[in-house]
């Protein structure tokens, strides 16, 4: 059974009346433990159909099975378990919260878990520990390089330990030496056994994943195994 | 989400703009402090009525003349002539009222007081009993510390004895003369000076200090001119007889004057109870017609926490976007938000009760030493627990709005908010 499954994806924005399509019709499958690059220009539909597979806004027409169940059987509810527990985001603007130390921004899912309270603490180390930030615990993200703070945003996305991680341009905002070390820890991940979903529109970052998918106006235009994969030096595993 | 979780989230909201918070809940803080501060010297002055008219003493009932008051604007008194000798005697059988234990009529009135060139406006009351020895200073609880009250013979025979007050005494002979032996002339008429009553302030409605104390008799024939009595006050034997007593006084009176209906009654009968209750109703409505105009406050104060968080939720656009985006629920959402503005109202009570509290202590120690007083301060407890409710209610009501409003983002929206 594929993870997630689409079918004639559409997405259309209403805004003041004006129809505006983002996504015309969108079909492809991923298998647990893939790692897909979805690629293309500004404005092809990539971040809409991100924030359609996570959970994060809704799809006008066509069809999405997210683990054999389509999202229209899932609840409100749901919904927000779903997020939490099966998925992880890693956003091009990192998305820390201000003026709070590390350490509490990675146990900030944890909040929502259900999680017995005692064990948080432990989770939140551990993750931490393993994208090689332990002695920044109780730094405020101000406090820390681009890099860094991408690096707690990936360890908050693991801490719940989700089958899935979406990445929204994680290198975006960094240096070619920090997206370096972030494109290694997404590898890693995957390596480790969780489904990567990486939006991107650089060629070079693209070439990490196993899987390309490349979308122009909406539309998929290619789907198809990366050539000449590039394979990240693992600073990561001990 | 753990709720110690939702505290500390919406404590570090508030911490994280801490001028902002201040300013916003001083409106609660005023409002509360406020409505404290009247309950509490409401409380004080009624305290302290009630406590002059207890000085009458709970067993005690009070026969007045005229028509009772139908309200508070009722001041139409008629048949204020209507208690007399007859009715007095009739009341000391013991056979129509065997529930008192003592009875005693009482004049009062205004009168002018002279000794050589000193003058003084004085309250003269006119009581005492012709068998029973200090009758008046056993029921107003006042004896004289310089020579003696008035005598059973002395209320029999008309003597012309006064026993005077501390400020009578003060104002017509200051410190240098002794007053007892002295005569005062009131309406041209000398009367000896027999007795001084210590100095005490208010003792229930009446002031000892600037009154001076005659047999009733005496007043009535030398210096009212008139037979008729202003009060006649009863004393029951016991609390438990009250209610028995008063309906006693009520037939015999009745008998006397020819009445059928009680509507048409030329008397009324009031105990210390009826008293208290109607002061107590009276404070009462004042405070609460104090406290309503404070809660106008509180309204306004609300409106202020409403806005304040309007624009937190506003501001915070990309912090919900992110909890929704791992896991948080819109219950969790709202509720962050809910609990970020309860907290921040029931500081404000916390505050504003604290300050409410000394504020009302420091009135009191005014109101105790720069007038005198019998003011007791009371921690007001109830207003302090209904001003801590209702400002933690205000942030309930004001901050609902706001905290749906953050629930309703949708996650993307939210995330792409600049």
């Amino acid at each position: 059974m594929h993870l997630i499954e689409v079918k004639d994806l559409e997405k259309t924005y209403y805004i003041d009346s004006v129809q505006t399509p983002a996504l015309r019709g969108v079909s492809f499958k991923i298998k647990e433990g893939e790692f897909v690059a979805i690629v293309g220009p500004s404005g092809s539909g990539k971040s809409t159909l991100l924030h359609v597979l996570g959970f994060l806004d809704r799809h006008t027409a066509g069809e999405y099975h997210f683990d054999g169940k389509t999202i229209n059987d899932y609840s409100e509810e749901e919904i927000a378990r779903v997020r939490n527990k099966e998925m992880g985001f890693i956003f091009q603007t990192f998305n820390l919260l201000p003026r709070t130390t590390v350490l509490e921004n990675v146990k900030l899912p944890l909040l929502y878990s259900g999680v017995k309270e005692s064990l948080w603490e432990k989770k939140a180390r551990q993750v931490i520990d393993s994208v090689g930030l332990s002695h920044r615990l109780h730094h405020e993200s101000s406090q820390l390089s681009g890099g860094e703070i991408q690096r707690v945003a990936i360890a908050r996305a693991l801490v719940n330990n989700p089958r899935i991680i979406f990445a929204d341009e994680p290198t975006g905002n960094l240096d070619s030496k920090s997206g370096k070390v972030i494109m290694e820890l997404i590898q890693k991940l995957n390596n480790d056994g969780h489904t990567v979903i990486l939006i991107t529109h650089e060629t070079y970052t693209a070439k990490h994943a196993e899987r390309l998918i490349r979308l122009s106006d909406g539309a998929i235009k290619e789907d198809a195994p990366v050539d000449h994969r590039l394979v990240a030096a693992d600073h990561f595993t001990k | 989400m753990l709720i110690k979780y939702s505290v500390k989230t919406a404590l570090t909201g508030l911490i994280t703009n801490k001028s902002r918070s201040i300013l916003t809940i001083l409106g609660i803080v005023i409002a509360i402090a406020a409505i404290v501060l009247i309950v509490s010297i409401g409380q004080g002055a009624k305290d302290l009525i009630l406590q002059q008219i207890q000085g009458l003493g709970s067993k005690t009932i009070v026969v007045i003349p005229g028509r009772e008051p139908e309200g508070p604007s009722d001041f139409v008194n008629v048949f204020l002539d209507s208690l007399k000798e007859k009715d007095y005697k009739l009341l000391k059988n013991k056979n129509n009222v065997p529930g008192a234990e003592d009875i005693m009529p009482l004049v009062i009135s205004s009168v002018k007081l002279s000794y050589f060139d000193e003058t003084y406006q004085a309250t003269i009351l006119g009581g005492g009993d012709d068998e029973i020895n200090n009758l008046m200073a056993r029921i107003f609880d006042i004896f004289p510390d310089r020579g003696s009250f008035f005598t059973p013979q002395d209320v029999s025979s008309r003597a012309s004895v006064i026993v005077i007050g501390d400020n009578v005494r003060e104002e017509l002979f200051g410190e240098s003369i002794n007053p007892l032996g002295e005569k005062i002339k009131i309406n041209g008429r000398n009367f000896r000076v027999i007795g001084i009553l210590p100095s005490k302030g208010q003792v229930s409605f009446f002031n000892f200090d600037d009154m001076v104390l005659a047999p009733y008799t005496t007043a009535q024939q030398y210096i009212l001119g008139r037979k008729y009595f202003d009060r006649i006050i009863v004393v029951a034997k016991s609390e438990k007889v009250i209610a028995r007593t008063v309906s006693d006084i009520e037939i015999t009176l009745r008998s006397s004057h020819g009445i059928t209906d009680p509507d048409k009654d030329d008397f009324f009968v009031e105990t210390q109870a009826d008293l208290v209750e109607r002061v107590g109703f009276i404070t009462n409505i004042l405070t609460l017609f104090l406290v309503t105009i404070a809660a106008i406050s509180l309204l306004v104060g609300g409106i202020g926490i409403m806005n304040i968080m309007l624009v937190s939720v506003t501001e915070r656009t990309k912090e919900i976007g992110l909890r929704k985006a791992v896991g948080a629920t819109n219950k969790d959402i709202l509720r962050q938000f809910l609990l970020e503005s309860v907290l921040l109202t029931a500081i404000g009570g916390i505050v504003g009760i604290a300050l409410g509290v000394a504020l009302s202590f420091v009135v009191s120690l005014i109101l105790t030493y720069s007038l005198g007083l019998n003011w007791e301060f009371t921690f007001p407890l109830s207003a302090a627990a209904l001003g801590l409710g209702v400002s933690a209610a205000v942030g309930l009501v004001f901050g609902i709005y706001p905290a749906r409003q953050a629930a309703k983002k949708t996650p993307i929206d939210a995330l792409r908010y600049e």
